[in-house]
């Protein structure tokens, strides 16, 4: 119901929304929950485990009962707390968890069967047999229980991620956060502060009290606005800082357009953060703490200072008759809070004997020892010394004292500490380093303390970053706590509920401990008690209270469980936010990529890059036709490739020979200029790293080329070398992949190609093969290297990458004059198989230069990185296995990458596992399907006929081994 | 996690890739035998408390360096240049 | 003669969304400059007799009518303008990266906000004031970031030039549209 001319919402405008199909309206400033209460609706959840009905409990972030689904379709999002969504208009919300409605849910059987059902229920119960676990168990306790549903369709909603950084983060915004900002604002260091709520303020926004001489909301504002004028300060309101990591690292997630109705596609629905502080104070506040009671689970049931906020902040009330069950003074404004708000007042009931006084019915050394009604509360019963007394009411407001809200000061293995004075968990200083707790998250609840302690904490988070804090004269402002005692549960016949989530009950708790589950720990577990996605904010400590008596040990001894990150639950959208197309990979683009787009290449990826896979010509349907006719294209004519993609390391220097032949297995500091040569470059731990040729512009100044995947690794390596090892050499390099457009030129007909495009035509004698220089293609300075990937006499013409798309077509245009034209990568791939040329599936981290053949290329008159380790007896024993070429004994049946070797005669089993494929080709020149792969002592076993079977792919086929070079081994057409 | 690159200042972790104990700046002779290469490639300490560990600050200034850093608090006290280490 | 025609990287109109612009940068001439062990000062001079400039420490620029020199990493920065003398690539490897790099400016009130999206540099400018350089990650690009006069110059390899670009764009539509959040009822 709504109360006359209080709260801090516009009267003036209506939000219409809808609650499970049903139209009601709000106000500007109310939350779900608020605007729920002012429509009489008081049954929002339905629990866990037995579906009892449930209603709102708390006014924040720890609220365990009132989760809804908000939205629809593909944006619908599960498990969002009413009391922190904020109302706007055309919001949509659905309670869950329940069938076929909340009010009148089948699955609350499962209540019925409670006895049946305590903690550890399902450990005993659906042990056997196992198999049923998964057909049958699983999916029916997953039917019943749970909390909302997820869509299964994409995420529509933009997420977004993001950085700040700052001197001081202060979390929370009540009145110890809004001190120590103005204090560390006032001293010029640069502040975040992050406040969870959708205004700043905190408690100074629900209390009714003075600060500094006015209405505590003015004192607020008035702050707020100097604030406001300090730019070394940013204020990050609807922000919850979520976890405490290393170096001062806080994650926050901020709730940016989920109080808005209608919003543009650009704007974020929430906003990642990651703060870099180099101090921090925590005022993050307290939260109420229950007391256990039978029955205390029923709609109109909640927290003294909820139902203070319901009223004073929103204007609201869930019922017309209240009673208040507190243990403390501080509780007992509620009565006087409601009462000056016209509510009727049946009971205020306290176990202690001096209470203060009320215009309403006291009842001193009393406690609520039963509850009635069923949808929602009708009738409190109070024991006292007098005898059982039964109340109507239609609210009752619970508080057993306040916990501190710490949980920040745990995130980095910091256990809190017990403080016997207040009888609460309370941070251990330096428990995060940087981290300074402040005011009720410190165990000062009163106002006046609580601005105290912001400008006290603010302080000595000022002193570590060397900064003096300011004078500041604290605001006057209520200081009286008041007294109040301890009161975990009362006990009763019926169940006093502990975690509403979870519907762990007391017993539960005194169950574990009787089964000897009696850490805190173990009975964690045995329970759920703390487990679900409020993490037990409001109940720990009552579960630990009660755990503490039932073993006989006090709760200091008795100890707690550590909270960890994050703080509140976090959608797993904002998460990943950034991570989606180009933010989940960059996208490389080459010269030619328009020109092979347009050609209806399929492109693939190669490491970031995007790659052709083939040029599918008129006619064509598949991607072998197509890749058959390159090849054929590329031995009997001419092709182009562009391989602007392989990594390119510019190294000049005097000391590039000497540092080269350090990286290098093979030597490289009597390569002439005008020369290039190939090399492989080895782990320190003697396997092969990646292979490539460098060539000598001139005398100091060399260029290396890498496999397009290795680009990066070979370019650390280098740094590594460098810094590591070499770091007087006097050589510097860069990479200049980005520079060059690079494109083969690839056939019998490549020279003839070349020379149409070249300022000055060359001979084959001028320019020999491994030979490379500086030539000029329309008056631009290009380079010109002979090396060959494909067997064929090649070329590869780089030129600056501004005019690499201009002669990428003009390539074209010319290749195609002498019937040849583009390859993609499945022809590039298919005739360096031909060849035995290597990649990354060869040399795939656990080969050696021995293993692939190129032993005779380590250099035994120097070290190099690799040497030692490459000869270690082990990396060059004839029994490994050896690179070799196979051949299908079948026209029709290939050789797939990851088969497996066998004797013709053996069974396919790993024990006899002889080798493996990795690169497998049909070859349009051989007319047979060919592969290389791995074979033990394989050099010496060329011509054997094997067995190749792939179990995964359902192969099995003869095959016989042989060199693994197929085609042309003397290499006379490439020379 | 942030790292204080000698050159750019304090840095996000993100920017840095670990490549093991700093151990590796100490590479034996091409000739010390095997045992002491097993040592060299293969064999860690493992310590619960400070550590020298090489990071590589590939996605910033490139710089490989000695980082200082506690295992047990995840405190890291300090960071040198490697090639000031390897260079001494 | 074969003819060539160069294709700038980063074609296209300015991007504009709020307050924000983002546009691309022509450098011109751009050159790779790294002292060998033991030559900065060397190289330093050079580059003041040539260009009026020294070489900068790390994260620092430097100006003059010549053009600009931008720390660029260890041991490394880029010369914007003008083409290297013969006494600086004595003392120092010089490395034509003209068409390597591609630059973007984006300008506006909240640049680093932008920015901000997308990279874990602080850029405060008591932190990151006009004239200072950084290497760090955009997105997961590598980028050479620039402060300038009114927002920031980003330098990023040619071929993620676009990938960048679309970040970047991404983040300036997210920002302005943050602007017009309205603010709250009370």
């Amino acid at each position: 119901m709504r109360l006359a001319s209080r709260g801090r919402i516009d009267r003036s405008v209506s939000l219409p929304f809808s609650f499970d199909g049903k139209l009601l309206t709000g106000h500007p400033g109310d939350t779900l929950a608020s605007a729920l209460l002012a429509n009489d609706i008081r049954l929002m959840g339905r629990s866990f485990k037995y579906h009892r009905p449930r209603g709102v409990m708390t006014a924040g972030s720890e609220e365990p009962n009132a989760l809804m689904e908000i939205g629809s379709g593909a944006a619908m999002v599960p498990n969002v707390r009413a009391t922190v969504q904020e109302l706007h208009e055309g919001l949509e919300a659905h309670s869950q968890n329940r069938w076929p409605s909340l009010s009148a849910d089948l699955l609350a059987c499962n209540d019925l069967l409670a006895p049946f059902l305590g903690a550890g229920f399902y450990y005993k119960t659906f042990m056997w047999p196992r198999s049923f676990w998964e057909r049958l168990y699983e999916p029916a306790i997953r039917h019943a229980a749970g909390p909302g549903r997820l869509t299964t369709d994409p995420d529509p909603a933009r997420h977004e991620k993001a950085f700040a950084h700052c001197d001081l983060l202060v979390i929370g915004a009540g009145p110890a956060g809004l001190m120590a900002a103005l204090v560390a604002g006032e001293a010029g260091v640069d502040v975040i502060l992050a406040d969870e709520s959708s205004e700043p303020g905190g408690r100074l926004l629900t209390e009714q009290e003075r600060v500094g001489g006015k209405p505590a909301a003015d004192w607020v504002a008035a702050t707020l606005a100097r604030l406001a004028q300090m730019d070394n300060v940013r204020i990050m309101s609807r922000t919850t800082v979520a976890g405490a990591y290393d170096g001062g690292v806080y994650a926050a997630h901020e709730r940016v357009s989920e109080h808005l109705g209608a919003r543009s596609k650009d704007l974020p629905l929430d906003c990642f953060w990651r703060i870099a502080t180099r101090a921090a104070v925590l005022a993050a506040g307290a939260i109420e703490r229950p007391i256990a009671f039978p029955d205390n689970d029923r709609p109109g049931i909640m927290m003294a200072g909820a139902l203070r906020s319901y009223v004073n902040r929103y204007g609201v009330s869930p019922g017309r008759k209240a009673a208040l069950f507190a243990c403390n003074d501080d509780a007992h404004r509620t009565a006087r809070d409601l009462q000056e708000a016209g509510m009727e007042i049946a009971g205020v009931i306290d176990p202690r004997s001096e209470l203060p006084k009320g215009d309403y019915p006291v009842f001193s050394e009393a406690r609520v020892v039963g509850t009635r009604g069923r949808h929602g509360l009708r009738q409190v019963q109070v024991q006292s010394a007098s005898g059982t007394t039964s109340l109507a009411a239609d609210v009752l407001a619970i508080s057993g004292g306040w916990n501190p809200s710490l949980h920040l000061s745990c995130h980095m293995d910091g256990r809190p500490r017990w403080d016997e004075t207040i009888e609460a968990f309370v941070p251990r200083p330096g428990a995060v380093p940087g981290l300074f707790a402040a005011g009720a998250a410190n165990g000062v609840f009163d106002t006046s303390g609580c601005l105290s302690e912001g400008k006290r904490a603010a302080g000595e988070a000022l002193a570590t970053l060397g900064v003096a804090a300011p004078d500041w004269l604290l605001p006057e402002a209520e200081n009286q706590a008041g007294s109040g005692k301890t009161l975990w549960l009362v006990e009763g016949r019926a169940r006093a509920w502990l975690d509403f989530q979870n519907d762990v009950t007391a017993k539960d708790v005194k169950g574990a401990a009787q089964e000897g589950y009696d850490s805190v720990e173990y009975m964690k577990r045995y329970t759920t008690q703390g487990m679900a996605p409020d993490q037990g904010k409001s109940s720990n400590v009552n579960a630990l209270a009660i755990l503490a008596d039932a073993t006989g040990r006090s709760i200091a001894a008795t100890g707690t469980t550590i909270y960890r990150p994050p703080y509140a639950p976090l959608p797993i959208g904002a998460l990943g936010a950034g991570a989606q197309g180009k933010g989940f990979a960059p996208e490389r683009f080459t010269p030619s990529h328009a020109a092979c787009l347009a050609r209806g290449a399929p492109m693939i990826e190669a490491g970031l890059w995007y790659r052709p896979s083939y040029f599918p010509a008129p006619g064509e349907t598949t991607w072998r036709e197509s890749c058959d006719r390159e090849v054929r294209m590329v031995r009997s004519a001419v092709g182009i490739c562009d391989v602007s993609t392989l990594g390119k390391i510019e190294l000049q220097g005097p000391d590039v020979g000497l540092f080269l032949d350090f990286v290098y297995a093979n030597g490289f500091s009597r390569l002439k200029p005008g020369r290039v040569r190939y090399g492989i470059t080895l782990r320190e731990d003697g396997h092969v790293m990646d292979d490539g040729t460098t060539a000598r512009l001139s005398e100091n100044h060399w260029v290396m080329t890498t496999t397009t995947a290795a680009a990066g690794q070979v370019m650390a390596h280098l740094e590594m070398v460098q810094q590591c090892f070499l770091p007087r050499a006097r050589l510097r390099f860069t990479s200049t992949t980005d520079s060059w457009a690079q494109f083969a030129i690839a056939g019998p007909r490549a020279l003839e190609v070349l020379n149409t495009v070249l300022d000055n035509p060359l001979r084959p004698e001028q320019f020999p093969f491994m030979a490379c220089g500086a030539v000029r293609v329309g008056g631009v300075e290009a380079r010109l290297f002979r090396i060959s990937f494909s067997g064929e006499m090649a070329f590869e013409l780089a030129v600056p990458t501004r005019v690499g798309a201009s002669l990428w077509r003009l390539l074209l245009a010319q290749a195609e004059g002498f019937g040849g034209g583009p390859y993609g990568m499945e022809a590039l791939n298919v005739l360096r198989i031909e060849k035995g040329l290597l990649t990354h599936a060869e040399m795939h981290g656990r080969t050696t230069a021995f293993d692939l053949g190129l032993q005779k290329m380590l250099s035994r008159k120097k070290d190099f990185i690799g040497r030692s380790a490459s000869e270690r007896p082990g990396l060059c024993d004839e029994g490994r296995e050896q690179l070799v070429g196979l051949i299908s004994r079948s026209r029709e049946i290939g050789l797939p990458a990851g088969a497996h070797l066998f004797a013709p005669d053996a069974a396919p089993e790993r024990i006899n596992d002889q080798g493996y494929v990795t690169s497998s080709a049909w070859s349009p020149t051989l007319e047979r399907h060919i592969a290389l792969g791995f074979l033990r002592q394989g050099r010496a076993r060329h011509g054997e006929r094997l067995r190749l079977v792939d179990h995964l792919r359902g192969v099995d086929v003869a095959c016989d081994v042989c060199d693994p070079v197929f085609f042309d081994p003397e290499g006379g057409r490439m020379r | 996690m942030l790292i204080p690159c000698p050159l750019c200042g304090a840095r996000d972790l993100r920017e840095f890739t670990p490549k093991g104990a700093a151990v590796t700046l100490h590479r034996p002779d091409v000739g010390a035998g095997l045992d002491a290469w097993n040592d060299y490639l293969h064999l860690r300490d493992n310590p619960a408390g400070p550590t020298r560990e090489l990071w590589w600050h590939g996605s910033g200034c490139g710089a490989w360096l000695v980082v200082e850093r506690n295992t047990l608090t995840h405190e890291v006290s300090g960071a040198r240049l490697a090639e000031e280490e390897a260079g001494a | 003669m074969t003819v060539l025609t160069p294709q700038r990287a980063l074609d296209g109109q300015e991007l504009r969304h709020g307050n924000l612009q983002l546009s691309t940068v022509a450098l011109g001439r751009v050159t790779w400059v790294a002292p060998y062990p033991g030559e900065e000062t060397a190289l330093s001079h050079a580059l003041q007799s040539a260009c009026s400039m020294s070489f900068p420490g790390p994260g620092e620029s430097r100006e003059s009518t010549a053009g600009r020199i931008l720390w660029s990493g260890r041991a490394q920065a880029l010369l914007i303008g003008p083409h290297p003398s013969a006494a600086i690539e004595k003392c120092a490897a010089v490395v034509d990266q003209t068409d390597g790099w591609a630059a973007m400016r984006l300008g506006g009130a909240s640049a680093a906000q932008v920015l901000a999206r997308l990279t874990p540099l602080d850029l405060r400018p008591s932190h990151f004031p006009r004239g200072r350089t950084a290497r760090s990650l955009l997105g997961h690009v590598p980028v050479l970031l620039v402060a300038i006069e009114n927002g920031f110059e980003i330098f990023v390899m040619r071929s993620m030039s676009e990938t960048v670009r679309h970040e970047i764009e991404t983040a300036m539509r997210s920002t302005a549209a943050r602007e017009k959040i309205p603010t709250a009822h009370a």
